[in-house]
């Protein structure tokens, strides 16, 4: 099973224009808000392959990348289990860059994001699989003149008991080609199941522990030169003058390249071009963004929050039900930028030769990356071959593409080809970011505390409306903006929630793990939690009531009070928060139990989680999904903040954009929930859990609210 | 011209003494398994052992491993702590997206080289320079633990 993955392979076997297979088209029934509106735009595209060669071999291409997510497994588990054969003949691969072929259903474009894979591949991949199945066991039928029915498959050889007659899926192939595909082909019984629900070994996991995966970064063409780049350190500036004369005198450094905002030097590697980039000597034209403080992106959203919004629910007067209810609270909520910083820092390998350009990069947008490039390149988009690679932590970082304009902007000014590496600081500085939020939310409780009115404005930018804009609605509303905040588990009565657009000059935003969720699932469990105790109850207490018509998420809330001893006596500074959400399609408890030191340090003690993600394909990646996420949200519920000062991010390295480290990362016990409903997603779903409940034990552990993350911050200064 | 011992092989490379051994490793010998994290030993990425000991290469001046045995993930299979931390690491799943996961294990092969027996103290100060964005830390704890013991 042992395999490098590399997108040279990939373009070696030219799979698509190869020998006789059998391809069967993946047709995908789930539509969303964005492949509704995408679709009006043409035919309906089929999106994944399933391709068995006759030489037996079983290739999945690939419409997910892998970026640590185990998709590449789960997928290939929905094939293997609807084709009957073993995980271990099928091999993924990579997709090329087809938004046509390969976009994702829920996401309208070829895009790995939303924690969608699972959701989307679920019916798509298992239903293709089937038919292929059928195919073949047909084509055998029709050979030994047998009723199909009669015949059973074995890892991937069709089989006749009554007569011993066997023959092999490749032998199958040329008259399965020839005959037209079954229209349809039924899905395995539950009972039949073979591998899904089961623990599966990774297949990317023995060349990730002996250093032989190739990330885009470990790339090696022969003639190419390496790339470090300085970028004008505010957005928007671009380079004012430029004396390269010392760099080029420096030893390995070949080339000094410019475009608008930033300056390449090119070395025969990368610390040539490292010392060239120290030895520039360079004015920057800062631009209009040059005077933006960290008090103006604050006090700009504060304001602009006062504003009505546009209103994404309303059920009932809220506003009326809250001045007229026994107990009635409301407060502010303030939410930070936030960087991706995944361990593998931007980089990008382009080789434009006059017949088309190559590109070699990790990428969640694979058709996006391989346009822009034609675009700087001054090319076709089919001109541009892109060679995908194992992503060294997307988190949404790579769900952006204007790195591949960059680094082809510097590349068509040379013949060979170039890689660009950001160093940690480029990385983190010219990210793009989650958005800053400010929300208000309000609530009115009756004198047995049962929520009679609710309202929840949120403020911030739109990822939506720059990097999908058929995704907005026609009322204006990002429906990111109001991810679950508009769908409250709870009953709450009378309902308002609306979103008030701001951008913040001088600022990019971008999709970041757990997106809208992870932003409003801190407000409002956060605020359930004030609420609980403004009604002086348990905080599970106060939710069992409100949680009668949600069976799922009250089973959740159960379990994980239960397994983490919720309730039982804690040593004084020690407190445990709660939180229960439904997100990507999923529901998650989580409790934390975290230790408050009177200087306000914050010492994670124990988590616990408890999931109903339908259907588990790959419990043991559940469970790898949940600690890490919880673990990728806990870092930034504790340090993450991007900060502004005179136009420049203040953050550079992990010494002041801090992460979770072994000697702080808590146990973490995952508890999934038995469940045959369809799978929802799981990426993301611990990442928007952990906010609201290392917060709630904080407030617990030490009587302090937390209402502008991160936490750490907030303790320190007081806020 | 420097002469490198890398992972057994005697390399005759043409670089600055000052060179970061970590760019000769990946730019020079080709030897990519060894990470880029952040250039200033902050996260780990770059880990390999000189002389068995660990250390983050995107710090270390080539010329101060000349004379000294380097040892990259490609080879640490071939030492027994580092065969058993890496089954350890495939039994237990611990690996997502991967990219860190070369510094981890040869941290972790060099804390039960030397520590047979780890304690979590131990864990936490032999580990705690690596950083893991995917955050993997539960099982690279599990993971050492079941490596020790085997």
């Amino acid at each position: 099973m042992t395999k490098m993955f590399s997108g040279r392979d990939l373009h070696r076997r030219s799979f698509l224009a190869g020998t006789t297979a059998l391809v069967v088209a993946a047709a995908l029934p789930i539509g969303s808000r964005i492949a509704r509106a995408a679709a009006a735009a043409g035919p309906f595209a089929p999106n994944a392959f399933i391709r068995i060669g006759e030489d037996g071999k079983i290739v999945l291409i690939m419409r997910d990348v892998e970026m640590g997510q185990g998709i590449w497994t789960g997928a290939s588990m929905l094939v293997a289990e609807e084709l009957d054969v073993g995980l271990d003949q099928v091999t993924p691969d990579f997709a090329p860059p087809n938004d046509k072929l390969y976009a994702n259903p829920l996401l309208g474009l070829q895009a790995t994001g939303g924690s969608t894979s699972i959701r989307a591949d679920w019916e798509s991949l298992r239903k293709a699989a089937a038919i292929a199945r059928a195919a073949l066991v047909q084509a055998a039928a029709k050979q030994w003149k047998l009723d199909p029915a009669a015949l059973t498959v074995e890892r991937g050889v069709v089989k006749h008991g009554a007569s011993g007659k066997t023959a092999s899926y490749a032998s199958l192939v040329p008259a399965a080609v020839a005959a037209p595909l079954p229209a349809d082909a039924p899905l395995k019984d539950r009972k039949d199941w073979k591998l899904i629900g089961t623990p599966q070994k990774r297949f990317d996991t023995p060349t990730k522990v002996n250093g032989k995966t190739v990330y885009g970064i470990d790339v090696q063409i022969p003639g190419m030169k390496i790339a470090a780049v300085a970028m004008c350190p505010v957005l928007g500036g671009k380079v004012a003058r430029l004396d390269d004369a010392a760099a080029r005198k420096l030893p390995g450094v070949v080339d000094v390249l410019k475009i608008e905002e930033g300056v390449a030097v090119v070395g025969d590697h990368f610390w040539a071009a490292k010392q060239g980039l120290d030895a520039l000597d360079v004015d920057w034209d800062l631009g209009p963004n040059a005077g933006l403080s960290q008090a103006d992106i604050v006090k700009g959203h504060a304001d602009a929050s006062e504003g009505d919004g546009i209103v994404a629910k309303q059920e009932g007067d809220a506003d009326k039900a809250i001045a007229g209810a026994a107990v009635k609270l409301d407060a502010v909520y303030q939410l930070p930028f936030l960087a991706h910083a995944p361990m593998e820092p931007i980089n990008c390998t382009v080789h434009v030769r006059p017949d088309g350009v190559e590109v070699w990069c990790g990428t969640q947008v694979p058709a996006r990356a391989q346009a822009l490039a034609a675009e700087v390149a001054g090319v076709k988009p089919e001109q541009v071959t892109l060679h995908g690679h194992m992503i060294g932590g997307g988190f949404g970082r790579r769900l952006e593409w204007e790195y591949v304009g960059i680094a082809t902007a510097f590349a068509k000014q040379v013949s060979y080809p170039l890689k660009m590496i950001w160093t940690r600081e480029t990385d983190i500085q010219r990210d793009r970011y989650r958005p800053f939020y400010y929300d208000h939310i309000a609530a009115g409780l009756d004198a047995s505390g049962r929520i009679v009115g609710w309202t929840h404005k949120t403020t911030g930018s739109s990822v939506m409306a720059r990097w999908a804009p058929p995704g907005m609605r026609k009322n204006g509303i990002d429906p990111d903006a109001v991810e679950c905040a508009e769908d409250p588990i709870y009953e709450t009565g009378a309902l308002k929630v609306s979103w008030v657009r701001h951008e913040p000059p001088g600022v990019v935003t971008a999709w970041w793990r757990a997106v809208g969720p992870a932003h409003n699932i801190f407000v409002m469990e956060s605020f359930i939690d004030e609420l609980a105790h403004a009604a002086k109850q348990d905080p599970v207490a106060f939710r069992r009531p409100l949680l009668q018509k949600q069976p799922r998420a009250l089973k959740v809330l159960e379990l994980a009070a239960e397994k983490s001893g919720w309730g039982t006596p804690v040593p004084a500074g020690v407190g445990r928060g709660i939180m229960v959400q439904f997100a990507f399609g999923s529901y998650l408890s989580v409790v934390c139990e975290v230790e408050v030191a009177e200087g306000g340090q914050i010492r994670l003690r124990r988590v616990t989680a408890a999931m109903d993600c339908g259907q588990p394909v790959n419990p043991d990646s559940v469970r790898a999904q949940i600690e890490g996420g919880l673990v990728f949200g806990m870092t930034a519920a504790l340090y993450g903040e991007v900060t502004f000062d005179r136009g420049r991010v203040q953050q550079t390295n992990f010494n002041n954009y801090r992460m979770l480290r072994m000697d702080e990362a808590p146990p973490i016990e995952v508890h999934i929930v038995d469940s045959t409903e369809t799978p929802g997603g799981l990426g993301e779903t611990g990442t928007a859990a952990a906010f609201p409940a290392v917060a709630n034990a904080v407030f617990a552990a030490s009587g302090r609210r937390v209402r502008r993350l991160p936490i750490a911050g907030s303790l320190v200064t007081g806020a | 011209m420097l002469t490198l011992d890398i992972n057994g092989e005697a390399r005759q490379v043409d670089v600055p003494d000052d060179m970061p051994l970590l760019w000769v490793l990946r730019d020079v010998a080709g030897l990519t398994g060894t990470k880029f994290g952040c250039g200033v030993a902050l996260c780990g990425c770059c880990t390999v052992h000189l002389d068995g000991e660990p250390v983050r290469s995107c710090v270390t001046a080539v010329g101060d491993a000349v004379g000294r045995k380097i040892t990259t993930i490609e080879a640490i299979g071939d030492t027994p702590a580092g065969a058993r931390i890496q089954k350890a690491w495939l039994d237990l799943e611990v690996v997502q997206c991967g990219y860190c996961q070369p510094g981890q294990i040869m941290s972790a092969t060099a804390l039960i080289a030397a520590k047979p027996s780890p304690t979590d103290g131990d864990i936490d100060t032999a580990m705690s320079g690596n950083i893991c964005r995917c955050g993997t830390y539960p099982r690279i704890r599990a993971a050492i633990k079941r490596a020790a013991a085997a």
